[in-house]
């Protein structure tokens, strides 16, 4: 049993868990959002600050699971510093993975450390927790570019 | 096992356990079951799974309007389980027994029709209901929703440290202007049995009518509605080792015969013209539409098993088990019980956590042991912020719990802790 259980806790994972890269809410930001898992409770504030189209930085504040607080901390450290078109593929990949019940391969040139997530797709209960900052990236997104549209 | 020597455990565990089939099955990799999450809900009895079989089986058709065999025998089998429910909460009377779809529904019932009623019933500004701390959210969002329908106001009893609820501001918060006071029996988060028919003779001094949510009461202790001082008192089938989909409200006759209608439609009616329309008396007056019948049938089935063991047996059985469990879970290096400490006066659903690892990952390894508690806020999100933590794991028991089955959640813990490399 304790394999099932390392595959979905992979070291990338107990180490981003433990680290949380770029965690802590920071200024600039155009665009903040919350977050929240209501089956469990998990919440994310984010808050995104975009230059022109390049994402600077994405600032987190979460309570959650080592699921959830490893899939901000990798995901932080994927799209910081990449334009939000570089980074939709990226986005795209993950969410695919995550919704693909464990049948979808994962590009690992694509996704690189959020593979690691693979383990996780494969358990219903979980999916939200790993999908939870990179929806509310998503969130944080639109509204950011909204606002520049006005 | 040694421990199998505790008193207070139910007789015959064993063959108790036998009753339940789904004890009996293995997990992945082969493992044994371990039910911990019985307040989330029960496991059922054959024979409850057999009765609704047969009722499906045999004797399936509408209830109260088909004129022939089967819809006859629906109907008594219906109504036998209202008999049965009014037998195992002790109501005056059948009448006051009400199907639901939950205890959720129940409560929506009761907070809704509030909401609409006129004359002495009727709420509104300078009005106040209270609540506590520890509800469930289906004991919370009702009444939010009906203060802000109707312009009343709020209130509820906090918490003490130990997971009590604090009774020091009782004065000022049952007064003259309180219509309601609904609170739970027992916390299904902290565990704790509050002081119900205290609080309910302090509410009827002022005039307010008293709602008890037993959802977690009426698995684990004799019931006995007028004792509990209660008005209105609901619980849910599926905790008792009914089926899903049936719950129960029961009130006073008074009570329940002023308050308007919830749903309107089919069985609630006495008679129905284009201008307007009569209501049937209770209990259909609360049950538009075709009822849940064969969870209806199922519930009665549970009920009379439950009373067949005796709540007094299963409530010394509980707290064996959660002594046992309080004492196991002490020896976990960095767990904190969130709730009473003392089994005396707590019901078997054990919330706590551990330093360094979150509940959903605390869940998530027992799971890989084949141990099934529940992880997150358990619908009690107030209670949850008042001790400072967003979640919580929790392990509840019930009659089939077995000492060995604590003993491998405490072994499991100890595997989480090493397994997240806490020592
Ligand atoms: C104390 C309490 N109240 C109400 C409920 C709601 O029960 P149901 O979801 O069956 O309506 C529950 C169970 O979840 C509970 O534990």
């Amino acid at each position: 049993m304790s394999h099932d259980l390392d595959s979905l806790y992979q070291d990338i994972i107990l180490d981003h868990a433990k680290r949380r890269l770029n965690s802590g809410l920071r200024e600039p930001f155009e665009a903040e959002v919350h977050h929240v898992n209501p089956t469990c409770g998990d919440e994310v504030t984010l808050r995104l600050h975009l230059d022109g189209d390049v994402v600077r930085d994405i600032s987190y504040d979460n309570q959650g699971c080592s699921i959830s607080s490893a899939s901000a901390s990798v995901m932080t450290e994927l799209l910081i510093g990449k334009t939000a078109a570089e980074n939709q593929p990226v986005f795209d990949a993950f969410l695919e993975m995550m919704r693909g019940k464990g049948q979808v391969e994962p590009d690992e040139d694509v996704l690189e450390d959020a593979i690691a997530f693979a383990g996780a797709a494969k358990l219903t209960a979980r999916i939200k927790c790993a999908l939870l900052s990179w929806m509310a990236y998503q969130d944080a997104l639109a509204r950011a570019q909204e606002d520049s549209h006005v | 096992m040694t421990t199998t020597q505790l008193a207070g455990l139910l007789p015959e565990l064993e063959v108790i356990r036998a009753d339940f089939p789904i004890l009996g099955r293995t997990l992945a990799g082969g493992l044994p079951l371990v039910y911990l999450d019985s307040a989330n809900t029960s496991q059922k009895p054959q024979v409850v799974i057999d009765t609704m079989v047969d009722h499906l089986e045999r004797h399936n058709a509408n209830v109260a309007r088909a004129m022939h065999q089967l819809g006859a025998e629906s109907s008594e089998a219906f109504e036998a389980a209202r008999d049965k429910v009014a037998a195992f909460i002790k109501a005056p009377s059948r009448d006051e027994v009400i199907f639901t779809k939950n205890a959720s529904e129940a409560l929506n019932l009761v907070a809704n029709t509030l909401a609409w009623a006129r004359g002495d019933l009727s709420i509104g500004t300078g009005d106040e209901i209270v609540i506590t701390e520890m509800e469930h959210h289906s004991n919370i969002v009702p009444w939010q929703l009906l203060t802000e329908r109707t312009g009343a106001t709020l209130r509820w009893f906090g918490l003490t440290d130990d997971g009590r609820l604090d009774l020091s501001d009782i004065d000022s918060l049952i007064t003259e202007r309180t219509k309601v006071v609904s609170l739970t029996w027992v916390s299904n988060m902290l565990g704790t049995i509050n002081p119900v028919a205290e609080i309910a003779r302090r509410a009827h001094e002022v005039g307010a009518l008293v709602v008890v949510d037993a959802s977690q009461a009426a698995p684990q202790l004799p019931v006995d509605v007028v004792a509990s001082g209660a008005d209105l008192l609901a619980f849910t089938g599926h905790k008792v080792v009914g089926p899903t989909g049936i719950g129960v409200l029961w009130g006073r006759r008074e009570v329940l015969d002023q308050l308007p209608p919830f749903l309107g439609g089919g069985e609630m009616i006495e008679t129905v013209r284009m201008e307007g329309s009569t209501y049937a008396p209770i209990p259909h007056k609360f049950e538009a539409g075709t009822p849940p019948i064969v969870e209806a049938v199922g519930l009665g089935a549970a009920v009379d098993y439950l009373s067949m063991i005796g709540l007094d047996a299963i409530h010394r059985h509980e707290q064996t088990i959660t002594t046992y469990a309080l004492e196991g879970l002490a020896t976990v290096p960095g767990l904190r019980v969130l709730g009473p400490l003392d089994a005396a006066d707590r019901g078997g659903a054990i919330a706590f956590e551990i330093d360094g690892v979150h509940p959903h990952d605390v869940a998530q390894v027992l799971d890989s042991r084949g141990v099934a508690v529940r992880a997150g806020h358990h619908c009690a999100k107030p209670a949850h912020a008042r001790f400072g933590v967003q979640s919580s794991t929790r392990m509840s028991s019930y009659l089939y719990t077995t000492p060995a089955e604590i003993d491998a959640l405490v072994e499991a813990l100890e595997y989480t802790r090493s397994y997240f490399r806490l020592g």
